[in-house]
């Protein structure tokens, strides 16, 4: 099986911001989504993304970006390489890759 | 989103919409790459869309609620094309497909697999065009009601974006909170049909029915990893071009196992199909990841193209060309006939709390139809949207907030950290091996054991302080309290029924028994924390 490293970047607005890393290995074809939901399970249940359906790209919600570039995490691959991962840079930030992107008619602030 | 619609044009002037993701684009709605079964094809009526749906049910349907299904059901569907939510046309009419179990073509569609995204968008148009009589929140999880004196009165919530908690006061609640797919590994919904709406209607007092009854949908994807697609895309592939079932030696087998022969057509109910692929597994006959071959590779491209047009193409980024390759299918947790017990206004045992779509128990009896789950979804919600419009227009008890205390205090505890995420993966790993479509006395009473277990191990607080954005950990724990409910309710529903019928399947009473002709009811006692049967 290949492996692959993700910089994480972590922590809510304010804070400084930092990458955690972690390394896993994968079954070729699996998304960034697959590797995320796997990681709360096995190595940090705290790590906050957002998803609603499950690798269908139905729901949108799990814009990111990955290596700098806006990406789906259900429809992104996981490659054998480094791998950084940041929120939405002009959503507002909730906290880890998770933002705020709701209309803002359907928020409760 | 149909009944907060439905509410505001008969007269509710002032709807909450709530949802625990964003409006519109959570739930198995906009998952729905499939058809929609409505008598609105030349010739047909809803009467024999109801004959369909009863037999289909093996005697356990609610009659009163399969005919709203299929009666109200049909109007809703124009009414959408009114909308322009873009069903298929063929000639003058709408295109329709026949899906198994169904007496002629009654599905319609809209193309390419967008369904469920296009009856979603639609009704999001329509919310928005009702104005300021609706309210619309996302990512407010409701986790209780408050109930004054047998009276639902309103709601405690989590605004996912803060921490912090809520309440809502409202003379009328409906739940339409969807299915129970995520207590299964293999699921076909998204991730926030936890059962959340069962759990907060069983834990107010009202009762349930039906809990059993668990859909497995038959040819769910399996491999090759396959990204970008919901895992139940085969079944409109297999209503357009029929394919070819086929065991792990490329033979046909669905004949063995009571179906009859498909011949390249797509014949064969849910409940069968998914008894065929497992016992061909169970026998060591099964494709390599343990489920079955399907096959498209005598259909030519020109046709594939024709059907499919650009999900060809999603195809080929994925590796899969159909003209070579067969893909493997398994069974996958699909929908939940079981849920709420409503009346014909969807009014459940308590005075201000109603339900709408798959939150409903009895419509669909034992084995739900192809396309009935859209159908239903927007016909319960029209009805209980103009009945929650009614009652709120009546006099209601005034909502008092020491009503709410306990569940507020709930969200306000705090505990040290825990692991929940690898909880829930327990849960539905247990589920699948020992509660999935076939079924014996021992492994239930496993189940049991370890379902105890869990709540053991998951406390009476969540993990952490409140008050941090989108605590995935916090959100599983209050989502795991509602889930290990809401097994235990298919557990005890699993084990009281000896008999087999539909998607219950019990290997050691392998026969549908006359006498178990009638639906289990299952209550929380006030006070209690286990379910029993009412």
């Amino acid at each position: 099986m290949p492996s692959t490293r993700l910089h994480i970047r972590r922590g809510g607005p304010g804070e400084a911001p930092r990458h955690d890393v972690f390394d896993l290995s994968f079954e070729p074809g699996e998304s960034i989504l697959d590797a995320l939901r796997r990681l709360r399970i096995s190595a940090d249940p705290t790590l906050a993304f957002r998803y609603a359906c499950l690798n269908a790209n139905a729901c949108k919600e799990c814009m990111m970006l990955l290596d700098g570039k806006v990406i789906y995490a259900c429809t992104a691959r996981l490659e054998a390489r480094d791998m950084r991962l940041d929120p939405l840079p002009n959503k507002p930030l909730l906290r880890d890759l998770a933002t705020a992107i709701a209309p803002p008619d359907e928020r409760l602030d | 989103m149909l009944a907060a619609i439905e509410a505001t044009r008969h007269g509710a002037g002032s709807v909450l919409l709530l949802d625990r993701s964003l409006i519109g684009r959570g739930g198995a709605t906009v998952m729905a790459q499939m058809t929609v079964a409505a008598a609105v094809g030349p010739g047909d009526h809803w009467q024999y869309h109801l004959a369909d749906t009863l037999a289909a049910g093996r005697g356990l349907c609610d009659p009163e609620l399969a005919a709203l299904l299929c009666r109200v059901g049909a109007e809703c569907i124009l009414e959408m094309d009114d909308w322009k939510v873009g069903w298929a046309r063929q000639g003058n009419g709408f295109a329709q497909v026949q899906a198994p179990g169904h007496d002629r073509a009654r599905c319609v569609y809209v193309d390419f697999l967008s369904t469920g995204p296009a009856v979603s968008r639609t009704l999001r148009t329509q919310l928005q065009r009702q104005g300021e009589g609706i309210r619309r929140l996302g990512e407010i999880l409701v986790t209780d009601l408050v109930v004054q004196n047998g009276t639902v009165t309103g709601a405690v919530a989590l605004n996912v974006a803060t921490g912090q908690p809520i309440t809502i006061a409202a003379p009328a609640t409906i739940i339409a909170t969807g299915g129970l797919t995520r207590l299964y590994a293999r699921n076909s919904a998204s991730a926030n049909m936890s059962g959340d709406g069962y759990a907060l209607a069983a834990r107010a007092g009202a009762r349930l029915i039906d809990m059993e009854f668990v859909q497995f949908f038959p040819i769910g994807h399996l491999a090759p990893r396959l990204i970008g697609m919901d895992p139940i895309m085969w079944d409109p592939f297999r209503y357009k071009l029929g394919g070819r079932l086929l065991n792990g030696a490329m033979q046909e087998f669905v004949e063995r196992w009571g179906g009859d022969a498909e011949d390249g057509t797509y014949s064969t109910t849910r409940d069968l199909a998914t008894y065929a692929i497992t016992k061909e597994v169970e026998a060591g006959r099964g494709s390599p990841n343990g489920g079955a071959w399907l096959s498209f590779t005598h259909v030519p491209e020109a046709t594939l193209r024709a059907a499919f047009g650009p999900v060809i193409d999603r195809l080929a980024a994925n590796g899969i060309d159909l003209t070579r390759d067969c893909i493997e299918v398994s069974p996958i947790a699909h929908y939940h006939m079981g849920g709420i017990r409503v009346d014909p206004r969807m009014r459940t045992d308590l005075p201000g709390l109603l339900a709408a779509g798959e939150a409903v128990g009895g419509a669909n009896g034992a084995n739900r139809l192809s396309g009935n789950a859209i159908t239903e979804a927007l016909a319960f919600g029209r009805i209980a949207g103009a009945e929650a419009a009614r009652i709120a227009a009546l006099p209601a008890p005034a909502f008092n907030p020491a009503a709410a205390a306990p569940a507020l205090a709930l969200l306000s505890s705090t505990a040290s950290m825990r692991n929940i995420a690898a909880l829930v993966a327990r849960l539905q790993h247990l589920m699948a091996q020992h509660v999935g479509p076939f079924r014996t006395a021992a492994g239930l009473n496993q189940a049991s054991t370890a379902l105890a277990a869990l709540a053991a191990e998951l406390g009476t607080a969540p993990p952490g302080t409140p008050g941090i954005p989108h605590d995935l950990n916090r959100q599983d724990w209050l989502d795991l309290r509602q889930m290990l409910l809401v097994a235990e309710a298919v557990i005890i529903g699993a084990i009281a029924r000896t008999e087999s019928r539909g998607a219950h399947q019990r290997e050691d009473f392998p026969a549908l028994s006359p006498a178990w002709e009638r639906n289990l009811l299952l209550r929380l006692p006030a006070g209690a924390t286990h379910l029993e049967l009412a």
